[in-house]
């Protein structure tokens, strides 16, 4: 299973608590976990990214195993421990605004 | 006995306060979606327990939410499953798919308006500022946006589409934010005439349609702007509010950026009314809901100092349809208040005596059961608020 952390406001769109845990099948990469996120939860799709462009919405980070995963490629596929499920994949909010 | 929901939409959620027809005790609910936005919330004329939200957020954008209890639950429109299917058989999930017409049946290559700086500037949705759900089908709703335009979605919210006939009405190009972006804020339809709508946008001004919303004109004939480059300019006006009675849908009232203003033609002319007005300055205005010429403004010291004149809360009421105002001042702070009353954020019930509330940036909602005689605020330390709809339920 693959661990998804999401951002607050994005918890209580979805309405979960802590991690969600979702069946992802391989290769496992942005897309396809972002993907998956979206079929479980509907409500997610066009809030982390657009529904036309797919791009990640500006103020929306991907991290995961400490490295900053933002920038890379939505079909690079991500760390071994991503896709074992021993490390979390994380989706921030931008820290902003004061 | 009747009662009264108030939708309060505020920066960090939206909040519902109830209270039997007397207006005196009431219940405050939320917040709802915490942490979120609420740019305005309304119900149908039809189902008032049918109640629309906008919800939105700098980081993930815009959401609707519907609410087909009178609040008390919300869910997305079209994200159940048994709600609109993709052919993978998924909800399609598109509540908040708000994307600009560029077919070139009826969205003409209209991509850019007017930047702050008199540049022109691609034409980009940023979130939802006002709904207004339809006068004869609760699945029927409106949606002013941000870069203005106007859209539409006839499957309650499940899916929406641009009306591109008034983006495509040609002074698009003229069309610039005003300090608060470039928002379509206000939408009135014609309870006498189903294919009429009059809408307003800062800074460009008030648009009319009669022919439900194929083809639109400007209406500003009358505006006189300072701040612009031509006064007088068919577009380009920073429109504020306008507001209508439905027993008398040709008169319209204004509340400008400057100057209050009144139509009785439907808007192809309007004539100052600011009358004895302290400043003409400010943002929402008001219909009394029994009596066509009584109306209601807030004046605010200036476009740089949003705040009341001398720190003194008054609302303004005319009973001569402008020109003649009283100052409002009972129960409302009359010393060191330097909150502002944004343009949605000022409603009226249709309860007799006619109620009214307003909701300011500092949190706190009024209310008078007496048509502005006299005020209590309901909630005091709420989150800056947003917008302010009342419904008067059975």
């Amino acid at each position: 299973m693959i661990r998804v952390i999401l951002p607050p406001n994005l918890r209580t769109l979805a309405r979960v608590d802590g991690e969600v845990e979702l069946e992802v099948k391989s290769p496992v990469t942005q897309r396809s976990v972002l993907d998956a996120v979206e079929a479980n939860h509907p409500m997610l799709r066009g809030t982390i990214r657009d529904h036309v462009t797919q791009l990640r919405r500006p103020m929306v980070r991907f991290f995961a195993c400490g490295e900053d995963l933002s920038h890379e490629l939505p079909d690079a596929p991500l760390p071994d421990a991503i896709a074992s499920g021993s490390e979390p994949f994380l989706i921030i909010g931008a820290i902003a605004g004061g | 006995m009747s009662r009264v929901r108030v939708l309060v939409g505020t920066r960090k959620g939206a909040f519902i306060l109830s209270s039997d027809g007397a207006r005196k005790r009431w219940k405050v609910s939320g917040p709802h979606f915490a942490g979120w936005e609420i740019y305005h919330m309304k119900g149908s004329p039809l189902d008032p327990d049918r109640i629309y939200a906008s919800q939105t957020s700098s980081w993930f954008g815009q959401i609707i939410q519907r609410s087909d209890d009178g609040g008390k639950t919300w869910n997305p429109p079209g994200t159940k499953p048994e709600d609109l299917m993709t052919s993978e058989g998924m909800p399609k999930g598109e509540s908040n798919m708000f994307v600009y017409d560029a077919s070139p049946e009826t969205g003409k290559p209209l991509t850019t308006h007017q930047w702050y700086d008199g540049t022109q500037h691609p034409w980009e949705f940023k979130r939802v500022w006002h709904l207004e759900p339809s006068l004869s089908d609760p699945d029927h709703v409106y949606a002013g946006v941000e870069d203005a335009a106007l859209f539409e979605s006839t499957d309650g919210g499940k899916s929406w589409h641009e009306l591109a006939g008034l983006r495509g009405s040609d002074t698009g190009p003229k069309w610039q934010p005003g300090a608060g972006g470039m928002c379509l804020h206000t939408i009135l339809l014609d309870p006498n005439n189903p294919k009429r709508i009059s809408i307003a946008i800062s800074a460009a001004g008030t648009f009319r349609t009669d022919d439900s919303g194929k083809t639109w004109k400007p209406i500003n004939r009358g505006l006189h702007s300072e701040h612009i480059p031509d006064p007088t300019a068919e577009v380009g006006h920073c429109v504020h509010r306008i507001a209508l009675h439905p027993s008398r849908p040709n008169t319209l009232f204004m509340q400008k950026h400057w100057d209050v203003m009144r139509s009785d033609d439907a808007g192809d002319s309007w004539q100052e009314v600011s009358g004895n007005l302290p400043t003409d300055f400010g943002f929402p205005i008001d219909v009394h809901a029994h009596e066509p010429e009584t109306i209601y403004v807030v004046p605010i010291k200036s476009d740089s100092e949003h705040y009341p004149l001398k720190g003194r809360l008054r609302v303004y009421r005319s009973r001569t349809g402008g020109n003649e105002w009283q100052a409002l001042t009972k129960g409302l702070p009359q010393r060191n208040c330097y909150v502002n009353v944004l343009r949605d954020a000022m409603s009226v019930d249709a309860l007799e005596p006619c109620g009214v509330y307003f909701g300011t940036t500092g949190g706190q909602v009024y209310a008078s059961a007496d048509a502005g005689d006299n005020w209590k605020p309901i909630v005091r330390d709420l989150p800056a608020v947003l917008s302010v709809e009342v419904q008067a339920l059975p």
